[in-house]
């Protein structure tokens, strides 16, 4: 090899060794932007999953931006809570006791908002997927705490409803970060349908208070 | 009754209902675990390895080549042991790719398939049956008993994963959903069903290692880009393309986290 190639191949290693170097020193801020680019080129709308989907609000950018390390930093927390809690609308007429039986078919189905449904069906809250709640459903997850007895243990007052009601509107409002899908925020349950889960949660008379 | 005794019987009484409750459920979870043990011993998926193998060897497309010069991970023709180093990086594409994508590069280029050609009915449907998803059961199933072993020591092998652990805590949609919001906890349940950390080596391993999967609600063998396309539809975010670099990369974190882990499918899934 003379000294031009053996030059050349120097100057090719050294860059590889750059390029290398460069991949290892890639941040975490660059992997994120790559994903989220690679997500809008790869991911297609489909039904009423429409790619503007792909596209986060605040909260799921500072829970996305922690979730890897951890909890958002306390004051963090305190202001994602306290702008949530201002998106709650509560029912105009004061009232948030539904009915706790349609709140039980409610809490038993998770249809909605996905791809292979019709956009208009009504959705539920699929509270058994991760919430045990009354007594006679044992197949319940684990992803959320347990809520049975929990107006018993908890109180039935009007207070206790209201707390609820936002709780479910908008779980970001009280636990930032939390699993818990923002059911009135995001549209998924309406006003009617937020109270009945309140009543199952709430009724007295609802199974989950036996 | 005197307090103490009435303390005694309460207590017993929540005892009973505790007992209850747990017996209830660890039956129910006993009666899935005999039926796939009783279907485990002829599994399904064993008709999806033969078609798929027949598959493998069989002449199609404007070129009339079968797939057995295919590299997918091990060199051109090598089956046995190639899917635990998948996904990896491939210098003819310039890609990292998983075995689904892999498959369409090898039918693009040896077979002369269009892309539009090899990817049709790549999730089968009754009698619209997948060859993809019959290639996919033969060739992983020449990696039983062999652990998996990802590389990230190329560069774009290490960009991969990263993105693809992005992409795994990416909430978004509205549910707010993450793949981390089931999968990035430890001993959670959705209803019955455990649901596996995939954060978590030993965790990850089980699950990685057993799919492709024979599922037994819906009568098809499913491969890994099914498996996450469904959890994308659950997770409400919009439809992930089909062998994209996108499920490459999220299957690439999966895999890393599932290294050293014995390959045991196509297993016989729920």
């Amino acid at each position: 090899m003379n000294n031009h190639k053996l030059r050349i191949a120097a100057l090719a290693a050294g860059t590889a060794l750059v390029v290398a170097g460069c991949a290892a020193l890639t941040s975490s801020h660059d992997a994120e932007r790559d994903a989220v680019a690679l997500m809008k080129k790869d991911f297609h709308s489909r039904g009423q999953a429409t790619l503007d989907r792909l596209d986060q609000d605040e909260v799921q950018k500072a829970c996305t931006r922690y979730a890897e390390t951890g909890k958002l930093p306390e004051g963090e927390a305190q202001h994602l809570q306290q702008a949530q809690l201002a998106t709650v609308k509560y029912p105009a007429d004061g009232d948030y006791l539904g009915d706790w039986k349609a709140g039980e078919k409610i809490a038993q189905t998770g249809k909605g908002k996905q791809w292979n449904e019709k956009p208009t069906a009504k959705a539920g809250g699929n509270c058994y997927a991760c919430h045990q709640l009354a007594k006679h459903e044992l197949s319940y997850g684990t992803i959320g705490p347990s809520l049975y007895h929990f107006g018993r243990t908890r109180g039935y007052g009007v207070d206790m409803q209201k707390y609820v009601y936002a709780k479910v509107y908008n779980p970001q409002a009280f636990t930032a970060c939390s699993s818990m899908p923002r059911f009135g925020y995001h549209g998924i349950l309406t006003e009617q349908q937020i109270k009945d889960v309140v009543a199952l949660l709430l009724d007295p008379k609802s199974p989950v208070n036996q | 009754m005197n307090p103490i005794q009435r303390a005694v019987s309460l207590v017993c009484a929540a005892c009973a209902l505790a007992a209850f409750g747990v017996h209830a459920q660890s039956s129910t979870e006993q009666e899935i675990e005999k039926y796939r043990q009783q279907v485990g011993e002829e599994n399904p998926a064993e008709l999806w390895e033969m078609r798929g193998e027949a598959l493998w060897k069989q002449p199609r497309g404007p070129k009339h080549a079968s797939l057995e010069q295919c590299d997918i991970g091990l060199g051109p023709g090598v089956v046995k042991g190639a899917y635990t180093v998948l996904p990896k990086y491939f210098a003819d594409t310039g890609k990292v790719q998983d075995l689904e994508s892999r498959l369409v590069t090898c039918m693009e280029t040896l077979q002369g398939l269009t892309r539009e050609e090899a990817t049709k009915n790549h999730f089968g449907s009754g009698p619209k049956r997948s060859p993809m998803e019959a290639l996919v059961a033969y060739i992983t199933s020449e990696s039983r008993g062999i652990p998996m072993h990802v590389s990230v020591s190329r560069p774009e092998e290490k960009e991969a994963y990263e993105i693809g652990k992005k992409m795994f805590f990416y909430r978004a949609g509205p549910h707010d959903f993450a793949c981390a919001t089931c999968h990035g906890h430890p001993n959670l349940r959705i209803r019955l069903q455990d649901l596996p950390n995939l954060t978590d080596p030993k965790d990850a391993q089980r699950a990685y290692t057993t799919w492709p999967g024979y599922r037994v609600s819906q009568g098809e063998v499913r491969t890994m880009q099914h498996r996450l396309n469904d959890c994308y539809r659950q997770q409400r975010f919009p439809e992930p393309g089909y062998a994209s670099d996108a499920v490459t990369a999220l299957t690439m974190y999966l895999a890393v986290n599932a290294n050293g882990g014995k390959y045991n499918g196509p297993a016989v899934k729920r």
